[in-house]
């Protein structure tokens, strides 16, 4: 009676103690969300989105150059890392057991486990020494490898998703195994794929390392590939780590800015999510 | 027309086949240009680069010990602090939160992953630290004499760092660590509480069914915390030196990568900052190589469930 009551007493005491785990985890989560928050808004004006930044000892200025050259180095990468990511996840997902799909998958795997300052010497490496000049390129190329593995899998993980019966439907009607994929699998699998593709630029928007020796940083507005470019992150670091508190406060607007990037990404995707979910258990 | 059906099809698995191995040579690129692009270095200090402390510039003496040691001990003390509470939420979340509450908490815990390490760090400066601090000086002298609390009381530091890498691994460690729960058969549960197990009692035996992969979700959190740059590099305090105190400023393989290498002004001094991140792309590969066999034998006698660890946590929502 008595180890009984004892086991029980145990075994709420852990389940209340899994719960508390929980809590912890989102007391930071708030208070980050908290300070980004309130700091943010009030350094947050107008003047953020249009302005070049100012010189040393003014008050005052933005980040126009940030946030175009964030937008720059994004549209870098996608446009090679989506179709690199899409075509070796569907080689992932079609081809799935053979020896290359297997090492495609690790080296997704790996690519992914790779930490992003190493990428960033990757590149300073390939696109940034032998130009003598950090580039706006480079760090494009930089954000698109971190990109690839994300695309790959998510892609690979979709196409497994879609049901057999479509594919076996497609084969029925004589489709090779390639059309199938194209006309018929693939686009089941799109709405999907494109939630995952927009998750993996969010979250790439907010990587700094990989920057800061290939694209460097830049306080005039440029638009060069081959020159240096500002970005969002790189820009907020280096305020970050400034003396000034005027800068501080851009740092932490510069923050916002990531920060509401991230988040309402995230929300659209779980948003987008339901509704296949909804879709798939509605067939 | 069946041969010429064929050959488009060839003409598929070569063209998608073709993109996939471009990855699989991208990863061997990165390895190769880490090497060659750290030559000089390997060849003048050959391994006592791994053993050697000295790290200076001026000279042309360069040891990565205290690096390594950084990265290593702020890793190990993270997963310390991250582990247990990772293992909990994972609990809550698989087996004992009410339906209602899933979708949002797991989407809570997901946020934390989302959220950029640029703005942990910023958090960590302005935040983070002063709260250290204010704890570091109210800290009970007799308990500094330990020589894990020695040292100045500044905040900036390895107690500091330590806590945001906890906090980052956290959605990393626990959404592995969910997928392989969920992956524990169900008959395995019923099967304890038909003996009479408790709630936990029946965990247990899920727990112990799921260890490696329990094991895998562990150190794929090593891995991330191994490979943070931002957050750490801003709070750590940059000081190369090995020690044990929690209060003394030290310095990782990232950051010093972050910090210096712009700087590095002859070729040397490059080669043996590309080097230290030749030893961190080795040391992640071997654990994140670990943790993903570890998951995949997890996983293998299911099948049904597959656990990826790439687009985790967030990509889960896809």
């Amino acid at each position: 009676m008595n180890w009984d009551a004892y086991r029980r007493l145990k075994s709420t005491a852990i389940v209340w103690l899994c719960g508390l785990s929980v809590l912890i985890a989102l007391v930071p989560l708030g208070f980050i969300l908290f300070f980004v928050f309130s700091q943010g808004l009030l350094s947050l004006n107008f003047a953020f989105f249009t302005s070049l930044p100012a010189p040393v000892g003014e008050t005052g200025g933005g980040m126009a150059n940030s946030i175009i050259g964030t937008l720059i180095l994004i549209g870098i990468g996608a446009l090679f890392a989506i179709p690199i990511g899409v075509i070796s996840g569907v080689y992932a997902a079609e081809f799935a057991g053979t020896k290359l799909a297997t090492a495609v998958q690790f080296a997704a795997d790996t690519l992914n486990g790779v930490p992003s300052i190493v990428i960033g010497i990757f590149v300073y490496g390939v696109a940034v020494l032998p130009f003598k000049q950090f580039n706006a390129f480079a760090g494009g190329l930089a954000l698109g490898i971190m990109m690839i593995p994300i695309i790959t899998r998510t892609t690979e993980e979709l196409l497994k998703l879609v049901p057999v019966s479509l594919r076996e439907g497609a084969l029925a009607l004589g489709a090779t195994r390639g059309r199938a994929t194209l006309t018929v699998v693939l686009p089941a699998a799109a709405p999907g794929i494109i939630t995952g593709i927009v998750l993996a630029l969010a979250r790439i928007a907010g990587e700094t390392a990989p920057l800061l020796f290939t694209a460097f940083n830049n306080r005039f507005l440029s638009m060069r590939l081959d020159q240096p470019i500002s970005s969002l992150t790189v820009q907020v670091f280096t305020y970050a780590i400034s003396p000034y508190q005027d800068w501080h406060r851009q740092a932490w607007a510069g923050a916002l800015v990531l920060v509401t990037l991230v988040l309402v990404c995230s929300m659209l995707a779980r948003l987008a999510t339901r509704r296949l979910e909804r879709l798939q258990t509605g067939q | 027309m069946p041969a010429f059906f064929k050959r488009r099809d060839l003409g598929f698995a070569l063209l998608t086949g073709g993109v996939g191995l471009c990855l699989v040579l991208l990863v061997l690129a990165i390895a190769f240009e880490l090497v060659r692009q750290s030559q000089l270095s390997i060849a003048k200090f050959g391994l006592s680069f791994w053993t050697n402390s000295v790290w200076d510039p001026v000279s042309g003496e360069f040891g990565a010990k205290p690096f390594i040691w950084g990265t290593m001990y702020s890793s190990v003390l993270a997963l310390l602090v991250a582990s247990p509470i990772s293992l909990g939420i994972a609990m809550f979340l698989s087996e004992l939160c009410p339906a209602r509450l899933r979708t949002p908490l797991v989407f809570l815990t997901e946020l934390l992953a989302a959220i950029p390490s640029i703005v942990y760090g910023l958090w960590g400066i302005f935040v983070l630290v002063p709260a250290v601090r204010a704890v570091q000086t109210h800290f009970p002298e007799f308990l500094r004499q330990l020589p894990f609390f020695t040292g100045p009381r500044a905040g900036i530091g390895m107690m500091s760092a330590v806590l945001i890498l906890a906090v980052m691994v956290i959605p990393f460690t626990s959404a592995v660590a969910r997928e392989v729960l969920k992956a524990v058969p169900v008959a395995q549960r019923e099967a304890a509480y038909a003996l009479g197990a408790t709630q936990w009692e029946a965990i247990k035996a899920a727990l112990f069914y799921a260890r490696t992969g329990i094991i895998g979700a562990i150190m794929l959190g090593f891995g991330r915390a191994l490979g943070e740059t931002m957050a750490v590099t801003m709070v750590i305090g940059n000081n190369p030196q090995i020690s044990l105190s929690l209060f003394q400023p030290q310095y990782t393989m990232a950051a010093v990568l972050a910090n210096e290498f712009t700087e590095a002004a002859d070729e040397l001094y490059l080669h043996a900052l590309i080097e230290v991140g030749l030893v961190l792309f080795l040391i992640t590969l071997l654990v994140n190589s670990a943790s993903r066999l570890l998951i995949w034998s997890m996983n293998r006698p299911q099948a049904a469930r597959k656990v990826t660890t790439t687009e985790l946590p967030v990509g889960e929502a896809a």
